[in-house]
């Protein structure tokens, strides 16, 4: 499912017009996006939480190439699913 | 943030009552919820995707025991951020 299939589907189960329901959608994630960007922690109870790591500077290698090259300090944005989702996800036999 | 910040967003910029707001943000996760334990991924433009992944069985080791113990098959959720997300938080 994409973004505008979940638009879609709100607009569906909460009786809202396609614009209504994907400024709700927008809302949400751009309002995660945010807080991840500014360094901060996002906790769903039921889903998951979002958290931001650091990672210093270090010499790595193209691995094309070999050529050693310096990695600049970065941050990466990670997921962590919560136990109910997590359960959920799993119930199902892999086919 | 929690919930209660994405729901108080909402309130705040849409006009929908708070428990609008409650209900639309509550069935968002939801519907999320219910489309990934159907196995099927979630790309969010601009945010990321969200991937069901089978893992197979494999032999593993209780790293305190060192026991040898079977780990079986199973389905994890895994999360990769887009482009987008990565570069707007390492902008300074």
């Amino acid at each position: 499912m994409n973004k505008s299939e979940l638009v879609e589907a709100l607009a569906g189960q909460k009786n809202l017009t396609f614009k209504k329901s994907e400024e709700v959608i927008n809302l949400i994630f751009d309002s995660m996006a945010h807080e991840l960007a500014r360094g901060g922690r996002i906790e769903i109870r039921g889903f998951g939480s979002f958290m931001v790591k650091d990672y210093k500077a270090y010499m790595g290698r193209n691995p094309k190439t070999g050529e050693v090259i310096k990695v600049r300090p970065k941050r990466l944005p990670f997921f962590k699913v919560g136990k109910e989702l997590r359960e959920r996800v799993n119930l199902e036999e892999p086919s | 943030m929690t919930k209660a910040d994405l729901i108080e967003n909402i309130y705040l910029k849409t006009g929908f009552s708070k428990k609008e707001s409650d209900e639309n943000v509550e069935m968002v996760f939801d519907l999320m919820k219910s489309n990934l334990e159907n196995g099927e991924k979630i790309k969010i433009a601009g945010f990321g995707n969200f991937v069901v992944k089978e893992k197979a069985t494999r032999r593993g080791r209780n790293p305190q025991t060192g026991e040898e113990i079977e780990i079986c098959s199973r389905r994890i959720l895994t999360f990769k951020p887009s482009q987008v997300l990565k570069s707007s938080i390492n902008e300074e």
